[in-house]
């Protein structure tokens, strides 16, 4: 595609540019394919502003006599104005970034095109396969194995070529299995807990329907998973009703006439619309610069953002405890198991694991648990909080797992690898990135599109030495033990970092952070 | 210990108080200071112990099937439910705390028990170690502008005050007298705060009683005192801290406020902060919310909201950042007074003083702040504390507010303060503990009548020798003379978990970055002071050569003024010297009470 066609007028001189913690600035704005280039010559000195298109929520345009104002909301939660000379080249300008923040062909889009000096496309993709991660789990080897029967998509499109599965049960009972499950998402092996042998499976719903059919493979597979255990617990993301209600579409799930050995809790975790307007009310207040205390805490309240950070954790909490405390064996899942599914199955990760709360650990967590298990980043991430855009499947799960994980951080501050700029950074780039990691819907589509071979990847980048070194803790020590977080409404808390970010507030406490690391490092010097 | 019936009750349980966790099961004792609760069904030795007079209720619930309730909840926050297999024991406990908890006499409180083993030189020394008239020097007073008066040393011109008073050198002792008759209860126009860049000054007093029309030569001589004393100002401020209404009503009653046209080249304001009784109830529906069981997210953020706590944190906070830009930025005076002037006004510029002068943020400079606007002002600790059996309607959480809005700005500059959380914690407790004479008494009168410096001990000198906990490793010297402006949205201000749920350890983040922070620096600290020893001992023996001590690098004071250099030197050493510096004036520092609390007797 040729992207000039959308670019009527590439270079407008004059326009101010107004931002956060910037006094305003006069220069040139330039209009590329991918981005908004504003440099700024100062005497000697030159300063270039460089935009990532795709990162433009929303766009706002008013004319002012015969200049135009335009106001850039961008999904990083940032506000931008620019004050363009001249009526025409503002509507050329708004037009082409209307047209040009939106693309939607995978191929078209800035990690195809973006290729610094530093990194080679020959570079690894990924930081590890489904063979590597069950060669290194050498204790469930014996009662799991690695199933290819994925391996071109046809089983279940969403998951990965090769999954873990129960060794007896065989690649035919698969096929049957994953017929009875919503997407074909049968019930895989997600998290094996060493200390007891006890797994956190999951799946998407078994479609009993209305007139509760049964599959008699499917019942096989979950009583192999609890083989001899007597008893395992199914954490269902719906409510009851909702179960109830999902039949008459042709859902439904496991019954205990059927499953007499799996006992099923349902926690209600909200999703999609619900979710995405709970962020737009969220941003929305945190924008609201009014003084009433009360008009603030009715609309952090109404917004609801903060009950599900806190239905997320306590349901991750509940799984964790299951499997840590009680013994016994979890399938998690909600409807298509792409969603609050993967948000509770990596939280209890991360409560009961210590290995995925290193950095390398915790990335690889998201490329099993999210990327490799489908998560569909590209639908949920389409829009951000100010879009005027009608919603379509946009949903801010992901959001909502970093700010589940940053709160677990607050809670046990030395007990993870990483740090919260990592998690601001994953919240910019699953929206709007360089690389080609969060898009697509699935590993199937990545590979489709040639995302392995024609983007970088973010991961790898990530754990690159000098980037490991920012997205670092500084505080890290690593304890074996679970982190239980608190989940009394008193224990969690907005994360200001992400939705206050472009406040004065973050300021001091970025200088707060890059105190305590300095202060860390030199008392490492010298002891 | 007439009032102990039963000073000792065995197989008591202790709930949780949030969770079903099985509770903890132990022996209750009462001591003539403390309530001691140790449990026996653990192996290790777990202790909870409560001072008798940080109760503020205690309730005997309706017998059940585990037997007989008790609810504590004390003025720390800290809250225990207890619950006694016999409701004879339970009401002999409940009928002693009752009587413990509300001493009918200012002598029965700890402090007049509490003996650190120290000597009366010792405690001369620990009560002369804060001195309020010394800030006054610090701020460069007695200067062309303004002196330090005794005319209040019988404290015959206001009985509240002081007896040492800064007023603007202009006004005479006519005017001075005269203004007294003029304000409530005589609490004159006085300076609080005098900001050296810019001469303008706070100053604070009651309010007038101008009734409907009243007024009052002299005390508007008085005013234009204060407006001279910063010539390069055209006006000054006067605010009023309660809302129009309330000082409106006044006026009927013969007080009031300032009518505009009376006092020349006054701005008046008003900023609206609600009465002692209205903060008392916002507290108390704040702790009902604390106290929920289980509560959803948003029962939780609406009963917060419903409190209007938070709204009336930030009044507050708005009010000082209101005098702090009045000085720093239109360079103009203020005289901030509310109906009598000692619970508004001593929250407002006090804040304001932090706002505007980094010797506030150090833990020396907070304890002078708190002598100097609180205690020598005439906050009546006695009453807004209820340390004895008294009026309910005086007790208000003037002072645990004022400190809640210190956090809420050390929230938002992590890096702008010498001392932590623990510090403000700590200073909060002792305000209701009264282990120590300090918050003692409604005014200074008052405690020289008690003879409070000879029969109790001082808690500043006793603070000042754990300072290395109250320590923020985050401090940074070099904000220097900064003026901060802190945001005032408000999304900027938190439910302060670390002060209402303090003794709920649960809900407290599991790991403290504070705690962790200061270990590493106290052991780097160590790390190079044993350094400097060896090199000392190999300079001694000749294997190197002198060249001064590694550590002994002088700390950036640039930014600061020679006077207030001397003064706060101490203080605003870089932290790495931290061990060095202690080394240096432990001989200095009149020590008290290094000894932790301890109950008199255990009954038996």
């Amino acid at each position: 595609m040729e992207f000039s066609e959308h670019i009527k007028t590439a270079n407008v001189e004059d326009v101010v540019l107004r931002r956060p913690f910037h006094p305003p600035m006069q220069g040139t704005l330039c209009v590329t394919g991918h981005h908004l280039l504003f440099s700024n010559r100062d005497g000697d000195s030159s300063r270039l502003v460089l935009l990532l298109l795709r990162n433009i929520d929303a766009i706002e345009k008013r004319p002012s006599g015969s200049s135009g104002t335009i106001t850039l909301k961008c999904k990083d939660l940032c506000v931008l104005q620019l004050d363009i000379p001249g009526m025409e080249e503002c509507l050329n300008i708004a037009r082409s970034i209307e047209y040009l923040s939106s693309l939607d062909i995978v191929s078209d889009m800035y990690p195809f095109f973006y290729r610094p000096l530093k990194l080679s496309l020959q570079d690894q993709w990924g930081l590890s396969s489904a063979e590597q991660n069950y060669a290194q789990m050498e204790e469930l080897q014996d009662r799991w194995r690695l199933s290819h029967v994925n391996k071109d998509y046809s089983v279940c499109p969403s998951y990965p070529p090769a999954v873990i599965v129960p060794h007896s049960i065989d690649d035919e009972t698969l096929v049957k299995v994953a017929k009875f499950r919503q997407g074909g998402r049968f019930p895989v092996l997600c998290y094996y807990h060493r200390k007891n042998g006890m797994v956190i499976m999951r799946s998407s719903q078994p479609l009993t329907g209305a007139n509760r059919k049964r599959c008699r493979e499917d019942e096989l597979l979950l009583q192999a998973v609890i083989d001899g255990s007597g008893l395992g617990y199914i954490i269902d993301t719906r409510s009851n009703q909702q179960a109830q209600q999902a039949r008459m579409t042709g859902g439904g799930f496991e019954s205990k006439s059927s499953y007499s050995c799996w006992k099923r809790l349902h926690r209600q975790l909200e999703r999609g619309k619900v979710l995405q307007e709970s962020l737009i009310k969220l941003v929305e207040a945190c924008g609201d610069h009014s003084h009433s205390v009360d008009r603030w805490l009715s609309k952090l309240e109404n917004s609801k953002w903060l009950s599900h950070v806190h239905t997320a954790l306590a349901t991750a909490g509940l799984l964790a405890e299951c499997v840590e405390r009680d013994g016994h064996s979890v399938l998690v899942h909600g409807s298509e198991g792409t969603d609050t599914t993967l948000l509770v199955s990596s939280l209890a990760q991360l409560i009961l694991d210590p290995k995925t709360r290193t950095l390398a650990g915790f990335l690889g967590l998201l490329e099993r648990e999210w990327l490799l298990a489908g998560h569909p980043f590209q639908q949920r991430c389409a829009h951000s909080a100010y879009s005027h855009a009608r919603l379509r499947l946009e949903a801010p799960v992901f959001v909502l797992l970093l700010d589940c994980v940053w709160q677990l951080a607050r809670q046990f501050p030395l007990a993870m690898g990483f740090s919260e700029p990592l998690l601001l950074r994953l919240a910019m780039e699953v929206y709007a990135s360089d690389y080609g990691t969060f898009l697509c819907n699935s590993d199937q589509e990545r590979c489709a599109a040639g995302v392995k071979e024609r983007t970088h990847c973010l991961f790898q980048f990530l754990l690159k030495p000098s980037e490991r070194e920012r997205y670092s803790n500084p505080l890290y020590e690593p304890t074996e033990l679970a982190i239980w977080p608190s989940v009394q409404p008193q224990s969690l808390q907005l994360w200001r970092g992400l939705f206050l970010r472009w406040t004065q507030h973050a300021v001091h406490l970025e200088k707060a952070q890059e105190e305590l690391r300095n202060l860390v490092i030199e008392c490492r010097g010298a002891s | 210990m007439e009032h102990i019936l039963t000073p000792k009750v065995e197989e008591v349980k202790l709930l949780d108080r949030y969770t079903a966790k099985k509770p903890a099961i132990g022996t209750l004792y009462l001591t003539a200071t403390h309530l001691i609760f140790v449990e026996t069904s653990c192996n290790t030795r777990k202790e909870t112990w409560m001072l008798h007079h940080l109760i503020a209720t205690v309730e005997k619930l309706p017998l059940t099937a585990m037997g007989c309730p008790l609810h504590i909840s004390c003025k720390n926050f800290h809250v225990a439910h207890f619950v006694i297999s016999s409701e004879r024991d339970c009401q002999n406990v409940h009928q002693s705390l009752v009587r413990l908890s509300q001493p009918g006499k200012v002598e029965e409180l700890y402090a007049f028990l509490y003996n650190p083993k120290q000597d009366d030189d010792e405690r001369r020394n620990g009560w002369g170690f804060i001195d309020s008239a010394m800030d006054f020097k610090r701020m460069g007073l007695p200067n062309e502008f303004w002196e330090m008066t005794d005319l209040n040393k019988n404290y015959e011109l206001c009985s509240t005050y002081h007896s040492e008073l800064g007023i603007p050198k202009t006004a005479s002792k006519g005017t001075v007298f005269g203004s007294a008759k003029f304000r409530s209860r005589g609490r004159i126009p006085t300076l609080s705060y005098y900001h050296k860049e810019s001469n303008a000054a706070i100053c604070r007093c009651s309010q007038p009683l101008s009734g409907l029309s009243g007024r009052c030569v002299e005390d508007e001589e008085m005013l234009q005192a204060i407006s001279r004393a910063n010539p390069k100002s055209t006006f000054m401020y006067v605010v009023d801290t309660r809302p129009k209404l309330n000082a409106m009503a006044n006026r009927a009653a013969g007080k009031g406020y300032e009518n505009e046209d009376n006092y020349s080249n006054i701005r008046f304001q008003f900023v609206g902060i609600e009465n002692i009784h209205v903060m008392r109830n916002s507290l108390q529906k704040l702790l009902e919310v604390c106290a929920m069981k289980s509560p959803t997210m948003s029962d939780y953020l609406t009963g917060l909201e419903n409190s209007g706590w938070l709204r009336h944190i930030k009044a507050v906070m708005d009010a000082g950042v209101f005098l702090a830009k009045a000085l720093a930025e239109d360079k103009a005076s203020v005289l901030v007074h509310c109906s009598d002037g000692w619970d508004r006004t001593a929250q407002v510029c006090s804040l304001a003083s932090i706002l505007l002068d980094p010797f506030y943020r150090t833990i020396k400079g907070l304890m002078v702040l708190i002598e100097k606007e609180w205690i020598s002002m005439g906050h009546k600790f006695t009453q807004r504390c209820g340390h004895v059996d008294g009026d309910p309607k005086e007790v208000s959480p003037v002072f645990t507010q004022f400190i809640e809005c210190l956090w809420n700005l050390m929230e938002q500059y992590p890096c702008g303060f010498e001392y932590n959380e623990k510090y403000l914690l700590e200073i909060h407790n002792h305000v209701y503990s009264c282990q120590f004479g300090n918050f003692i008494g409604n005014c200074q009168r008052e405690r020289e009548e008690m003879r409070l410096y000879e029969r109790t001990f001082s808690v500043w000198p006793f603070l000042w020798e754990n300072r290395h906990q109250y320590r923020n490793p985050l401090h940074k010297c070099s904000l220097g003379r900064e003026v901060l402006r802190p945001s005032t949205l408000p999304l900027n201000f938190k439910f302060w978990c670390g002060m209402y749920n303090h003794f709920d350890k649960g809900m407290q983040p599991k790991q403290s970055i504070l705690d962790h922070l200061l270990t590493i620096t106290q052991k780097k600290a160590e790390g190079e002071k044993k350094m400097t020893d060896l090199q000392r001992l190999a300079v001694m023996d000749g294997v190197l050569a002198d060249q001064g001590s590694p550590t002994g690098t002088p700390p950036e004071q640039t930014s600061l003024s020679p006077e207030s250099v001397s003064h706060t030197a101490e203080n605003a050493k870089p932290l790495m010297n931290g061990a060095a510096v202690e080394e240096a004036e432990i001989e200095l520092v009149p020590t008290a009470g290094s000894e932790k609390m301890e109950p008199v007797a255990i009954e038996n």
